[in-house]
């Protein structure tokens, strides 16, 4: 598909899915994210692919974990309750190093919450949702062309370090419209010499597991896997900054609230205010260093978030403190319109000046 | 363009079936009294005739609408009020149905009077930038699915071809050869092109039963 087409976000992360290789998706309906669902079961069958609905999102991840033991590539989706509920199966697809794509298309919580867009699971997808030491790459889009190039992005990371990845996406980028391309190089799936594939009486086994009945050598591999996330750290981080170079206010945001504060970053410049923009494309690995040297010459960073204030807090972390950084903050559902960030920001420009 | 009592809008999820809804019952309006639009959308809980709500007041046009769209409550549930659309011969209706034949089913429940009475049309809208029906065959077996679900037979063809805001006049001067293939294999004519109304003066006399929109309004800024 290299013309131009008109797709929801959720349906742009199907074909890019579908694009990298992918023929088998395990999953079970929830608004904001059905779409992909609906998606693969149309199109899945038609290219001898796997679209599976299962009994619950405890059984789709578990059938990701299977699947991507045999070294294919496989994906699953929901939106924030039903996440929660693969949480499980996340930590032991952390803790067995497989590859594998989670979508969350974020909705409000806690609990049933409601269908309407937010990002109150940062803390659960940068933070480690599930039990144990371990993370996910996060990738978080704000376009539906981005919907669809980090899904790729997704698939390739996950396969060049054994890592499952997270895109978090929200109910707004998986439901909005866009025109969309789709005529990007794919890295294929590599070879996977760990693959439980059979061994046809030619190789020894291959274990996939994750369990240690010894305390040392769970210990080995903990400490082997952070250093697979500390090269993670220092290759994979993927921001976009705007306007920064001068500015004395920098708007730290992503997905949706990012594609608002853009706009609003832009009224202000128009207005006088020298203000910027720093977008985290990656959320873990988080842009610190971005942010260390944003610390360094402007005078006040605020996050816009659609939750209590989670990012806010790799915000403060990455720039030590050194700048203070404040919180402008919908919920629920509910997005900031571009005039209520840009008043926040007048605002703030004037208890700057002092 | 010219209404009978019912106008059914149907198709493909995401062809933009509630934009024309809207549109079609303002020009209802202009030219009947007892005009109605109603929402029968069980698939999609956002973007719904709703949005539009204070321009139906304005206007005049009464909404038909479950009482949980646009609402948390994610439950595929029909309008009480549904059923006057055949009960009520005095109101000239315009259904705004569901996506595919998932959101057909719910037109199936009124369809039987709506044939009986045989006062109606049922118009297809195609966008041949939808991936899923990019083809004309596609679009085939979408129309089969909808007939299925619905029990109902389309009458004519909406070409909405679009890529949402950044549609230019090429794209949709561009769809007129894939809704004329569209025409001759459904044995259906096309009874409207419709576009954004930004393009009307590029597109007005160029292209078949022109049907400038006002598009129904996204979250500004975004």
């Amino acid at each position: 598909m290299s013309e131009k087409v008109l797709m929801k976000g959720n349906e742009a992360i199907a074909e890019a899915a579908i694009i990298a290789g992918c023929r088998h998706y395990f999953g079970y309906p929830i608004t904001p994210q059905t779409e992909i669902a609906a998606y693969m079961a149309k199109r899945m069958p038609k290219i001898g692919g796997t679209f599976l609905q299962a009994e619950s999102e405890i059984a789709a991840i578990n059938m990701v974990y299977g699947v991507a033991a045999t070294g294919k590539r496989v994906m699953t989706s929901s939106s924030s309750p039903g996440i929660s509920l693969k949480q499980e199966g996340i930590s032991y697809l952390a803790g067995c190093d497989l590859p594998a794509l989670i979508v969350n298309a974020q909705r409000g919580g806690p609990g049933l919450g409601g269908i309407q867009p937010s990002q109150s699971d940062y803390f659960q997808a940068t933070k480690g949702g599930g039990h144990g030491d371990y993370h996910l790459i996060v990738l978080a889009p704000y376009s539906v062309q981005e919907m669809a190039e980090l899904t790729i992005r997704g698939f390739e990371l996950a396969d060049k370090y054994r890592i499952p990845t997270m895109i978090l996406a929200d109910g707004t980028t998986g439901q909005m419209m866009e025109p969309v391309t789709f005529d990007f190089a794919v890295k294929q799936a590599p070879e996977k010499p760990w693959a439980v594939t059979g061994t046809k009486m030619e190789r020894a086994h291959n274990i996939i597991n994750s369990l240690y009945l010894q305390a040392d050598q769970l210990e080995k591999k903990n400490f082997e896997r952070f250093e697979k996330y500390r090269l993670i750290e220092e290759n994979e981080v993927m921001y976009q900054e705007y306007l920064t170079e001068d500015a004395d206010i920098i708007i730290a945001a992503t997905g949706i609230a990012s594609r608002v504060a853009l706009s609003s970053v832009e009224k202000a410049r128009e207005k006088g205010i020298k203000a910027g923009l720093i977008r985290p494309i990656t959320l873990w690995p988080f842009p610190k260093a971005a942010f260390a040297k944003a610390a360094e010459h402007c005078k006040q960073i605020i996050a816009v978030e659609l939750n209590m204030g989670q990012m806010i807090e790799d915000i403060k972390l990455a720039t030590e403190f050194k700048v203070p950084v404040s919180l402008y903050n919908r919920t629920g559902g509910i997005i900031p319109d571009v005039y209520e960030i840009l008043d926040y920001i007048e605002k703030t420009a004037e208890g700057g000046k002092r | 363009m010219e209404f009978k009592r019912v106008t059914i809008i149907c198709g493909h999820y995401g062809s933009g079936k509630t934009n024309i809804a809207v549109n079609m019952a303002y020009e209802l309006k202009k030219q009947k009294e007892n005009a109605t639009i109603a929402d029968l959308d069980i698939v999609n809980p956002y973007f719904r005739t709703l949005d539009s709500e204070e321009d139906f007041k304005k206007r005049g046009i009464r909404l038909i609408c479950s009482p949980f769209a646009n609402s948390n409550i994610d439950a595929p549930a029909l309008p009480q009020e549904m059923y006057s659309i055949t009960d009520d011969r005095r109101q000239n209706v315009i259904i705004d149905v569901g996506g595919d034949d998932r959101g057909a089913l719910a037109l199936g429940r009124i369809s039987g009077a709506i044939v009986q009475e045989d006062d109606y049309d049922m118009y297809m809208v195609i966008n041949c930038y939808r991936p899923l029906t990019k083809t004309v065959d596609e679009l085939l077996e979408v129309r089969d699915e909808i007939e299925m679900a619905g029990r109902i037979r389309f009458t004519g063809i909406i070409n909405n071809s679009n890529l949402g805001r950044e549609t230019t006049r090429e794209d949709v001067l561009a769809s007129l050869a894939y809704a004329e293939e569209a025409s001759a294999k459904m044995k259906l004519n096309i009874v409207a092109t419709s576009y954004d109304k930004r393009l009307d003066e590029e597109l007005k006399n160029r292209v078949p039963h022109p049907f400038a929109m006002e598009l129904q309004k996204m979250i500004p800024g975004i």
